[in-house]
């Protein structure tokens, strides 16, 4: 199965004096729902950009199953914070883009792509317009996309980011139901402590200036929730809140300890 | 024009405002009817009382009784449809053969870093230049026949369409490209799937800038030694002070290009639906 390897990875924007990324060492295999939590400007969206291959590391190694990363790729399918839908195709047209770039004949591109919208709960939505559809429902449809493609590894840049409490909390519920049922590795970033301690099978906490790992948590509650358990039962478990306002405190003290260097 | 049409249309205000209360405001549309209408009926009243010579200003009953005999007898050995018909093909070629041409350089210039650096400036430094102080040096290049008169109204298309593609390649969303990447795109790929059609509400926008240059080019295409188009019929229309030809001639014109600009923002409508919808 697939494994996604970053071995000492530090990155750097031209003319910067501090690096975005320092020493990042991380390993993703099967079955793992990786989430890397951090405020803005410790690195999250650069560490994506990287192993997607959009930008490529001044140090270290990213690998997938051995095979050193080298630009974008199939293989590491990307859901983007704002949907990077295509306004001139419909839904189906969207979601089986990426067969269609692979050459993958009409009917059996269109087959696939309606399987997939029907695994993200929109059926009836394959002729709608892009304009037409709601925020929530775009991210679906971007998630329809990616996996349509088949990739290894699924790669998920804030992807709930813009939108509102309740159909966040649905989105999540439906990627963890999605997991389950395509066993895709899934490397997540966000900076929505309550997302990231529900969603994370491994949590990573990310603190900035240079962006590094000062955390690890190996979590259940996702798995908890795609074995049957209920949302809300799980958020109001004493584990869970604990676990919360760990993570919370976490974050606190390295901000505090940010404004006293500053 | 307007200081005279000004009163009529406040006459107009001041007859529906008492009624604006109970019903609807006027629609935009019906104003610019009006104002079309009341301009047409000033030009048959300063004409019909005499007010200004045939010479200057014909009234528009002259004009309609000197399109009917241009339809069926001609002027200057060719008739109105022929007049109409070698401007057309003139600049509907001159059109396709920039399209074909300007599409590909804008590519080039919005996504490749070299081809800027050579298209760019020698785009811009003609652009600027009014076809008639460039006509001289064509006629002596290519004569004066069929294809000096296409290339002045090719290169007046071309560079706007280069422009607005290029600009409309340089503004695709990084993040549409990313997305086309992840998916497996390649380079032809990304220009077929993503690049093109996000460009080509641009593409027609400049495609409609350079329609309307390449018109206004059309008079100075037809100085050059020729025996047909509604350019030609005009001018020597005014060398023999016909002043009734040169104004149909003129409202011709006119009419083709209003009516060019309106056939491509369906165009636009229909091929670039998305354009201006959040999304």
């Amino acid at each position: 199965m697939a494994l996604l390897e970053l071995e000492r990875i530090s990155a750097q924007y031209p003319g910067a004096s501090t690096p975005v990324l320092a020493d990042i060492n991380l390993s993703l295999g099967p079955r793992q729902l990786l989430v890397a939590l951090g405020p803005s400007g410790s690195g999250k969206t650069s560490l994506l950009n990287l192993i997607a291959g959009f930008v490529a590391p001044s140090g270290g190694r990213i690998s997938l199953d051995g095979v050193p990363v080298k630009g974008p790729g199939a293989e590491r399918g990307v859901v983007f914070q704002d949907d990077a839908l295509l306004p001139w195709q419909n839904v189906l047209g969207n979601v089986a883009f990426g067969l269609e770039l692979a050459g993958v004949p009409r009917a059996q591109r269109e087959a696939k792509a309606r399987e997939m919208l029907a695994l993200v709960d929109l059926e009836g939505f394959a002729e709608r317009r892009i304009w037409q559809l709601s925020g929530g429902q775009k991210q679906r449809v971007g998630l329809a996309r990616a996996l349509a493609a088949d990739p290894r590894v699924l790669l998920m840049d804030e992807p709930f980011g813009a939108l509102d409490a309740f159909t966040r909390e649905q989105m999540q519920e439906l990627l963890l139901q999605v997991w389950q049922r395509t066993a895709k590795p899934v490397f997540l970033i966000t900076h929505d402590i309550e997302e990231a301690v529900f969603l994370a099978s491994e949590l990573v906490l990310l603190a900035p200036n240079p962006g590094r790992v000062v955390e690890r948590l190996q979590l259940d509650f996702g798995q908890r929730y795609a074995a049957g358990e209920s949302a809300r039962a799980i958020k109001s478990d004493p584990r869970f809140i604990e676990t919360r306002e760990h993570v919370l405190a976490r974050v606190f003290s390295q901000r505090q300890s940010l404004q006293e260097r500053a | 024009m307007s200081s005279l049409d000004l009163p009529v249309n406040g006459k107009h205000d001041s007859h529906t405002r008492p009624a604006e209360k109970t019903r609807r405001p006027l629609s935009t549309r019906w104003i610019s009817t009006l104002t079309l209408a009341s301009l047409l009926l000033v030009w048959w009243l300063v004409t019909a009382a005499g007010w200004i010579e045939p010479l200057f200003l014909p009234s528009p009953g002259d004009i309609l009784a000197r399109a009917w005999t241009l339809l069926t007898q001609g002027y200057m050995d060719a008739s109105l449809w022929q007049h109409l018909g070698a401007s057309l093909g003139r600049i509907g070629l001159a059109l396709v053969a920039a399209t074909l041409t300007a599409i590909p350089v804008g590519i080039a210039i919005g996504y490749n870093r070299v081809a800027r650096g050579i298209l760019d400036p020698l785009i811009e430094f003609y652009r600027p230049i009014p076809p008639l102080a460039y006509l001289p040096l064509i006629v002596i290049w290519c004569g004066i026949g069929e294809l000096s008169k296409v290339l002045l109204i090719y290169l007046a298309i071309f560079a706007p369409i280069a422009i607005a593609t290029a600009t409309g390649v340089r503004t695709v969303d990084p993040t549409k490209l990313r997305a086309a990447q992840s998916l497996g795109a390649s380079k032809a790929q990304l220009i077929r799937h993503v690049i093109l059609p996000s460009a080509l509400p641009d593409i027609l926008t400049g495609i409609r800038i350079g329609l309307g240059v390449g018109w206004s080019t059309l008079v100075a295409a037809e100085l050059i030694a020729a025996t047909s188009g509604l350019g030609f019929m005009v001018q020597s229309a005014a060398q023999f002070l016909v002043t009734d030809v040169v104004v149909l001639g003129i409202l011709l014109i006119a009419l083709i290009a209003f009516a060019l600009e309106m056939s491509l923002r369906a165009l636009q409508r229909k091929l670039v639906p998305w354009h201006g919808q959040s999304h």
